[in-house]
């Protein structure tokens, strides 16, 4: 039986396959059912180091929604960090207030650190440009609702794969399910050499182009990412690869495609998609952002061991 | 007989073959500045198998294969030796160990490693060619990666 009481959630390379289709599993009866009192008398603690409203809110919607409560920031000024506080030591102290701690934060690895620190779960909502293991649930939780089944995908990654902590996630899932790989982007923006050894040590079939026609009629999912222009020290290299890749309905009718392929993204978009891609059949990311919540009310609910 | 370039010890430890390039690396890894005992250092030493190789003996101190695990990553090919009473009793090469602590520096400038007050921490994902994985941001390291602290 699988029990994911206590775990923490801070990288996609901490789960099993088994783990993931049963976390895909209860989201899907969370999306069914109501569950109003399940969490009633718990309390989640938001630490946003880093601004993002969108993961925070949802959070925060998927806790109440199953009744329980929320406290926390979404601005470094106002924490003891700005004191000098330790990482390790401001989040011993939050522990006593809370059951459960969502952190994102601007360095790499500070959701390990502090799940090492606590005794209760942890997290990760995403730390500088290493992983953000709950969009990549609600990313297969996509997936599977598009194609029912997750095996055996053909799956195209578009954009900004450097720094794309969602893609970089979303591939290490997908290695647990036979999945055929393209990485589609510009050379200065390829999946870093860390990411791609990995997927080699798991024996994943994947290929680097530049351009997605070489791929097109392969793919049954193409994965979009935005080119964050906040991740490039240097303005000028974000200028000269920013509107590389911008998806259209007229470029997808130019190109060789399968007629189910969906496109998904893990919004915000900016310059990649033209809103024209909206009413077309390949449209699929705002059902995906849409599940957001069934899927964190089904993450909250088993690290806090109400569903077993 | 042949004569030593490295003068002999009556007791202690002798690290042997240490890649030429490595030999301060490893000598401060093992901190052995701190040591109060006889400390030989032999540097740019002749060797068939390295070309060039470093050796050190330290007097009276008997090390651990755990202390001695520390130097692998950089000296894989290093043979220790423990001597007492001018024989050696004990002879065993450095293993990787699957995890390594404190006392190297993650190469990714926004590791939380590099910002907080906490101890380095690394799983060794293959042992030849090294590959190691930062426990906290899960970048990987290889061998060039490698900075001491």
């Amino acid at each position: 039986m699988i029990s994911l009481k206590d775990k923490d959630i801070i990288s996609i390379l901490d789960f099993t396959k088994e783990e993931i289709l049963y976390i895909l599993e209860i989201s899907g009866r969370m999306e069914k059912e109501a569950c109003p009192d399940i969490l009633k008398g718990k309390i989640l603690a938001n630490l946003f180091f880093e601004p993002s409203t969108r993961t925070r809110l949802s959070f925060e919607a998927a806790m109440k929604r199953l009744g329980g409560q929320v406290i926390g920031f979404d601005e470094l000024g106002t924490t003891s960090t700005v004191k000098g506080e330790s990482l390790r030591d401001s989040v011993k102290i939050i522990e006593g207030y809370c059951d459960i701690i969502v952190l994102r934060h601007f360095l790499e690895g500070a959701s390990r650190l502090t799940a090492d620190s606590v005794g209760i779960p942890v997290v990760n909502a995403g730390d500088g440009a290493s992983q953000h293991p709950t969009q990549t649930f609600v990313d297969l939780y996509a997936i599977k609702k598009a194609k029912s089944d997750i095996e055996n995908l053909s799956v195209g990654f578009l954009g900004d794969l450097k720094y794309g902590r969602t893609a970089h996630s979303l591939a290490y899932a997908l290695s647990h399910f036979n999945a055929d790989m393209y990485f589609i982007s510009p050379p200065s923006l390829r999946m870093p050499k860390d990411y791609i050894e990995e997927l080699e040590i798991r024996n994943v079939s994947y290929q680097e182009v530049e351009s997605i026609s070489e791929v097109s009629d392969k793919l049954d999912i193409l994965y979009c990412t935005r080119i964050q222009k906040e991740r490039f020290a240097e303005p000028v290299e974000y200028e000269k690869v920013k509107g590389l890749y911008k998806l259209s309905k007229s470029v997808m009718d130019g190109l060789k495609v399968k007629d189910d392929l969906k496109i998904l993204h893990p919004l915000p978009r900016v310059d990649e998609m033209d809103e024209s891609l909206d009413e077309t059949e390949y449209a699929m990311y705002f059902q995906q952002a849409h599940s957001g919540i069934p899927v964190r009310e089904a993450l909250l609910a088993t690290v806090l061991g109400v569903i077993q | 007989m042949k004569k030593l370039e490295v003068s002999a010890i009556k007791e202690g430890t002798v690290i042997d073959q240490i890649a030429n390039k490595s030999t301060f690396k490893v000598a401060n890894i093992l901190n052995i500045q701190k040591i109060k005992q006889v400390v030989l250092i032999g540097f740019n030493l002749s060797s068939k198998k390295l070309g060039k190789k470093g050796i050190i003996k330290i007097g009276g101190k008997l090390l651990t294969q755990e202390e001695v695990n520390k130097i692998a990553l950089i000296a894989p090919d290093a043979k220790v030796n423990i001597i007492k009473n001018s024989e050696v009793v004990k002879k065993f090469t450095v293993n990787i160990p699957d995890i390594i602590e404190e006392f190297m520096k993650c190469f990714n400038p926004n590791c939380v490693s590099n910002h907080q007050n906490i101890l380095s921490k690394f799983h060794v994902i293959n042992k030849n060619p090294i590959r190691i994985r930062c426990h906290y941001c899960e970048r990987h390291m290889g061998a060039d990666d490698i900075e001491l602290v």
